[in-house]
């Protein structure tokens, strides 16, 4: 009888957890991995497809799944080392299989010679360039992230990766880069001399000693 | 009301520094007016914001004041020729900016005779609403000539309730004495400019109050103020503050002055408050009364290598080439040319630099008195920087920050709040360049927020992207399944069709037209052709159900070399037709000619690509191959 009862009290007692689990496992339900989700916010998603991956997402749903961090060239050492930070991983070199990490570019077509072929537009996986059939294409390039996608599949080659410029509002402070010269009021060109150390020309280095 | 020594409570900000002052260098001799340089380099750009679009034609002459852009769709600031001369093309010449990043400028050719449109002068502005008046500084192309150069037009149509007007005459950088020179020879024009902008953002017929700050080291113009003001300006008060740097910066003048606090990311309009530059008050007051626009500025020329120092009305797009020659420049090695004062100013490399709206000072020091930077030392942690930071900063935690590029860091300890104003790095007996390493963390911190900004905004178009292809699959098989359907339908009502016709066909045959037979025939072939469509679905729907991702590739592969192929036998028969009506039409040439083009490219890809084929089995897959 004893062992009844205790069969009785364990069933029940299964049941109600279960029935606690059930509703749990629906009312805190996670739509998805939520590692995913910060993997693929610190990826560049440049969707270029460089990793082996067709996107920047897919990358990060292996990465979760154990692949490794270093396969991606358009981030670099900075993304690398933000993703060994969250994955807990150590920060291995970039691996040069993949590629090598690049000077941001944009795609540019030569749009006299595009013939309207639609083949880039099918490639850009952002939707980053426009136009028709038979109709000249060209390139947002705002949107463009630079995946050099739409490259291999132009027929007759008109698209060009430009490595964008840097303009003055988006410029870095690279003092090292600037060139001292000489300057000579009788003479339009200035004459180069030697480059200078790093904070010689740093304006807030220009001090008043009394 | 009250004049400069009637006891007003005056607040102090958090720190500051007195450095020496060595305004007498310039400040003694009035502001002049030079000789015509040869030529001008006027950046399309001079301020914040976008430029304007560009409305002369290269080789057209153009009068001083003649606008040479105007607000395009961005609405950006107009440019004006301050001289007479020939346009020339638009070049991309050395911003006048630390990096010295070529921007585009119009090139002019004075021609000497520096002949001026008519200029039209509002006649009575008082009459004119808030709105044309502001309108009409925005065509005049004012821009603020104390800091950043915000257009003026722009910030008075952001103002809201504005209680206090305040004008900043203060300079407290050392060497520039621009708009001390200003106050003492235009005073009455400045305290117009002031009458005006009180007018422009008067609310409910009420003008708000205006404060003209000096600083106490220019007796000069607080005489000449004085004067000028008289006793007919009830609503305009002239308050002398103590020197001490950086009482000039927006934020320190107005805590100076009434106590509070700018909250930071704040406006200065949150707390009711407006400020004006003097020189910006000067322009406003010439370009509504005279109606002469923003074409020239003062600028301080000084330093102990200029032989003939002082200040000088300066056409904007001047090179300071010609002012170093004005100056009557005597370099020394590695002379050194700093664009603003020591404090804040930059090094240029290239003399042609032109001068823009916001150049207030060039300097040119010899080598005593602003000697080259030594060596950085390591932080001894002295604290000196904290003590004279303005904006209550703590400088060596961000120093410390910024070199470890900690941006979290750098955000908690409020480094978007620092105004570059130097007084930490004048201090630092270790020579750091404090503020450097700060412009530069800046810069990183805008950087990365920017590319975090641009790769959602990629992560948001590659998700639209596949949700639309993923979309128009669906349509695209539904689109098949319906037509199957439709086909099968037909094809059962044809069947039953025929089992009936056998009875009706002796009448059809006597009874009906001749075109009897040729539509049954028409009939006939479509039922073949929808019998053979349906037998090839399903066996294709076959093939992708047992593998579907490789089917579908290898299906897809293999229609596209089917393609190729097809397409390659007709090359040869087309190009020859297209060459018929070549001479016919021009447009239609060029559209074969890049036919021809394409298909030679391809035909040449095409057999690169079987030669590769033997060596290499998968050469289509190759990113690096051209």
């Amino acid at each position: 009888m004893i062992w009844f009862i205790g069969i009785i009290t364990l069933a029940v007692m299964a049941l109600v957890f279960g029935l606690i689990l059930g509703f749990a496992a629906i009312r805190f339900k996670v739509e998805s991995d939520p590692l995913v989700d910060q993997i693929d916010e610190i990826l560049p998603q440049t969707q270029c497809g460089q990793c082996g991956y067709p996107g920047c997402r897919p990358y990060a749903e292996a990465i979760a799944n154990g692949e490794d961090i270093n396969k991606c060239p358009p981030g670099g050492e900075a993304t690398i080392q933000k993703l060994a930070d969250l994955t807990g991983r150590e920060a291995k070199p970039l691996d040069a299989a993949h590629g090598v990490e690049d000077v941001k570019k944009v795609a540019f077509i030569r749009e006299d010679e595009c013939i309207g072929c639609m083949k880039c537009i099918q490639a850009c996986p952002v939707d980053a360039i426009i136009g028709a059939t038979r109709q000249m294409h060209t390139i947002i390039a705002d949107e463009c992230t630079g995946c050099d996608l739409c490259v291999e599949p132009c027929p007759v080659d008109c698209i060009d990766m430009i490595p964008v410029a840097t303009k003055t509002e988006r410029w870095r402070w690279d003092l090292h880069s600037i060139p001292v010269t000489m300057v000579n009021p009788t003479e339009v060109n200035p004459v180069e001399v030697t480059p200078a150390k790093p904070h010689e020309t740093t304006p807030s280095s220009t001090q008043v000693k009394p | 009301m009250s004049k400069d020594n009637s006891p007003v409570k005056l607040w102090r900000f958090h720190g500051g520094v007195q450095p020496p002052e060595r305004k007498a260098l310039a400040n003694t001799t009035p502001i002049r007016t030079l000789p015509l340089p040869k030529v001008l380099y006027i950046p399309l750009r001079q301020h914040i914001g976008m430029s304007g679009s560009l409305c002369v034609q290269q080789g057209e002459r153009v009068l001083r004041g003649q606008a040479l852009t105007e607000p395009g769709v961005y609405g950006g600031l107009p440019i004006h020729a301050p001289t007479s001369g020939l346009v020339g093309e638009v070049v991309e010449h050395p911003s006048n900016h630390p990096s010295q990043i070529p921007e585009p400028a119009l090139t002019l050719i004075p021609d000497g005779e520096h002949q001026a449109i008519e200029f039209q002068g509002l006649a009575n502005p008082t009459a004119l609403s808030s709105l044309e008046l502001i309108q009409h500084l925005h065509h005049a192309g004012i821009a603020g000539l104390g800091g950043a150069g915000f257009p003026t037009a722009q910030k008075l149509t952001l103002a809201r309730t504005i209680e206090l007007l305040i004008i900043n005459g203060v300079e407290c950088e050392p060497y520039i004495v621009s708009d001390d020179r200003l106050m003492r020879e235009h005073a009455a024009t400045i305290i117009r400019g002031v009458v005006l902008l009180q007018h422009i953002l008067q609310h409910q017929q009420q003008a708000p109050e205006a404060v003209i700050a000096v600083e106490d080291n220019k007796p000069e113009a607080v005489a000449a103020l004085t004067a000028a003001l008289g006793n007919e300006h009830p609503n305009i008060r002239l308050q002398v503050i103590p020197t001490l740097y950086p009482s000039g910066g927006e934020k320190q003048l107005i805590q100076v002055l009434t106590g509070k606090q700018v909250p930071a990311r704040g406006y200065p309009a949150d707390l009711g408050i407006l400020m004006q530059n003097v020189g910006t008050a000067f322009a406003i007051a010439t370009a509504i009364d005279q109606g002469q626009p923003l074409m020239e500025r003062v600028v301080t020329l000084t330093g102990e290598a200029f032989q003939q120092p002082g200040t000088a009305w300066v056409l904007l797009g001047t090179p300071i080439q010609h002012l170093l020659e004005c100056g009557a420049l005597e370099p020394s090695a590695q002379q050194r040319i700093i664009v603003g004062g020591p404090m804040m100013g930059y090094t240029v490399a290239d003399p042609r630099t032109p001068i823009i709206k916001t150049t207030n000072c060039i300097l040119a020091p010899n080598t005593v008195e602003l000697p080259a930077a030594g060596a950085e030392s390591p932080c001894i942690r002295c604290g000196m920087c904290e003590q004279v930071c303005p904006a209550s900063l703590l400088p060596q935690q961000l120093l410390w920050l910024a070199k470890a590029k900690d941006h979290p860091g750098l955000a908690k300890h409020n480094l978007a709040d620092c105004i570059e104003c130097g007084a930490c790095a004048y201090v630092c007996p270790s020579e750091i360049p404090l503020v450097h390493y700060y412009r530069k963390a800046k810069a990183e911190v805008r950087e990365e927020k920017i590319e975090q900004q641009q790769s959602e905004i990629a992560r948001l178009r590659f998700e639209a992207r596949q949700e639309r292809l993923e979309r128009e699959k669906q349509e695209r098989l539904e689109r098949h399944k319906q037509a199957a359907k439709a086909r099968e339908k037909a094809l059962a009502e044809r069947a039953k069709q025929a089992a009936a016709t056998p009875d009706s066909t002796p009448t059809a045959a006597t009874g009906k037209t001749s075109a009897d037979p040729i539509q049954a025939a028409i009939a006939r072939a479509k039922a073949k052709r929808a019998a053979q469509q349906a037998q090839a679905e399903p066996s294709t729907n076959e093939a992708a159900e047992l593998d579907p991702q490789k089917a579908r590739v290898a299906a897809a592969i293999a229609r596209a070399k089917a393609k190729r192929a097809e397409q390659q036998q007709q090359a040869e028969p087309s190009n020859a037709s297209a060459a018929e009506p070549v001479e016919l039409d021009p447009q239609k040439a060029r559209v074969a000619a890049a036919v021809a083009r394409a298909k030679a490219k391809r035909a040449a890809m095409a057999a690169e690509s079987a030669t590769t084929d033997d060596n290499n089995p998968k050469p289509a897959g190759d990113p690096n191959k051209p």
